[in-house]
């Protein structure tokens, strides 16, 4: 389970990096909007190149409760195993 | 901790702009004079951001209707039709928009926003699918966020990307929805409407599109951008506005689905508001009319599209992929999006403001829409206001100067 979440946590990182144009790190407990900056929009641009990255649509729904990259990564996983 | 605390930063920004100048989402018009023209402390100002598309809301015969529907029926209908019933225009309305699109159902909502708000909330509920365009309008994701079903959004008009997310969705159960707008409201493109509606062929589901912005500005017969498109037969709802080319206030939603009518009684955006006072149904009546009468209206309206869209290209502005009555130019950053703005108003040229994140890509933008009242000259006009205050902030070089 680890490294499924190693490899989501990753791909936060790298989606985040090239949508803000900086090279970020990213751990469980980083705030997405706070400790990145991000904003509402640029979460939408990081979702999008997520879904991209792991094949699944992510439901704004259910985006609704994500504050860190571990609630993100999480959710990743949730959908995978689903589908 | 105070209720508004979490909101510092968004009055922070607010006030680094209002600091700049003038506060674009305040300004106050002394008078408004003629669909295409104001006047701003004093100046005589041209209105070119307004929506206004066939500059109708100083149509003689609609104002006409209107005084007679306020002297005849009174200012309001004071409660919701479930409640009040109906006076008999909000019928003929719905009888008018029906034939107009050639649907069988038309139902007249309070403002455009809760048509979008009723219609998705209602459309799909739990363990249905709805599928939006990236840069829908907020009353497409607002009721997308009052109803119950599953929310996916595709990259802005990719079709591609849609049969991606339906394709996911293979096998699992539920009902699809799509939703595209006719013309975006941002920079004024147009949805790929022919593929996606081969999608929505191909893979199945429901679509529906917004035409608050085409409706009397695409199409033969101003049907919007489903008949410019051909895939009327395709786009199983349309949802439109009264308060762009109808100059007043309203929404609508038509649609040939059987069991339409349901909606009267279960869709709370129209059940729980008063519904369109007599004198703003009696107007968009004869609006519509005039809009079916007057088809040259749309030609002198793409033909001013064209002479700004032009224009401001050559004189070296980032625009919109095409021309459209929506024209928007992008700025280098907010601090010179808002001060081109403030110089366009001091230089008596009214547009509209739009800044991150309700712009696309992050960037900020000048958002033009253009009138089929507009003369050419005042689109001269705007053209060489543009040019002088676009070169003393550096935003185009000054050595562009091609237009005509």
């Amino acid at each position: 389970m680890d490294t499924v979440t190693d490899l989501s946590l990753r791909e936060i990182g790298l989606a985040t990096s090239k949508v803000l144009g900086r090279t970020v790190e990213v751990t469980n407990d980083t705030h997405i909007g706070r400790d990145l900056a991000v904003d509402s929009l640029a979460l939408m641009n990081i979702v999008m190149e997520l879904e991209d990255a792991f094949d699944i649509s992510i439901p704004l729904d259910r985006l609704a409760a994500v504050e860190t990259a571990g609630d993100l990564s999480k959710l990743i996983n949730d959908l995978r195993t689903k589908a | 901790m105070g209720l508004f605390d979490k909101h510092l930063a968004y009055r922070d920004a607010y006030k680094a702009i209002q600091q700049a100048g003038a506060d674009p989402f305040t300004v106050r018009f002394d008078a408004v004079v003629s669909p295409t023209e104001g006047v701003v402390e004093g100046r005589p100002t041209i209105l070119l951001g307004t929506n206004n598309y066939l500059g109708l809301t100083f149509d003689e015969k609609a104002i006409a209707a209107s005084v007679k529907a306020v002297q005849e029926r009174g200012t309001g209908t004071t409660g919701s039709r479930i409640a009040n019933g109906s006076f008999e225009a909000h019928v003929a309305l719905e009888t008018a928009l029906a034939e107009f699109y050639g649907r069988k159902h038309a139902m007249v909502f309070t403002t455009g926003y809760q048509a979008n708000l009723g219609v998705l909330s209602t459309l799909v509920g739990r363990g249905d699918h709805l599928i939006l365009d990236a840069d829908s309008h907020a009353s497409i994701y607002d009721g997308s966020r009052l109803g119950h079903a599953e929310v996916i959004r595709f990259r802005h008009n990719d079709p591609e990307d849609l049969a991606k997310r339906l394709r996911r969705l293979k096998d699992v159960p539920g009902e699809r929805l799509i939703v595209v707008e006719g013309i975006y409201s941002m920079i004024g493109d147009t949805a790929p409407l022919k593929e996606i509606a081969a999608v929505k062929r191909e893979m199945g589901g429901y679509l529906l599109v917004d035409e608050a912005h085409s409706m009397g500005v695409l199409g033969a017969t101003g049907r919007g951008l489903a008949e410019a498109a051909g895939v009327e037969d395709d786009v199983d709802f349309i949802v439109g506005t009264f308060s762009k080319s109808l100059g007043a206030i309203g929404g609508f939603c038509v649609s040939n689905l059987d069991d339409f009518d349901v909606m009267r009684v279960i869709c709370r955006p129209y059940m729980f508001t008063a519904s369109l006072p007599p004198a703003v149904v009696a107007s968009t009546l004869v609006a519509l009319e005039q809009m079916i009468a007057k088809p040259h209206l749309r030609e002198q309206l793409n033909s001013n599209a064209c002479r700004l869209y032009d224009g401001l290209t050559a004189l070296g502005f980032v625009t919109g992929p095409a021309a459209s009555p929506i024209v928007a130019a992008t700025m280098p950053d907010v601090e010179r999006a808002i001060a081109m703005w403030n110089g366009l108003l001091q230089s008596g040229v009214y547009l509209n403001l739009a800044l991150p994140p309700a712009t696309p890509d992050s960037r900020p933008l000048l958002r033009a829409s253009i009138s089929a009242a507009h003369t050419h000259e005042q689109i001269d006009q705007v053209l060489k206001v543009f040019a002088e205050v676009g070169t003393a902030l550096g935003v185009i070089d000054g050595q562009q100067r091609a237009f005509a």
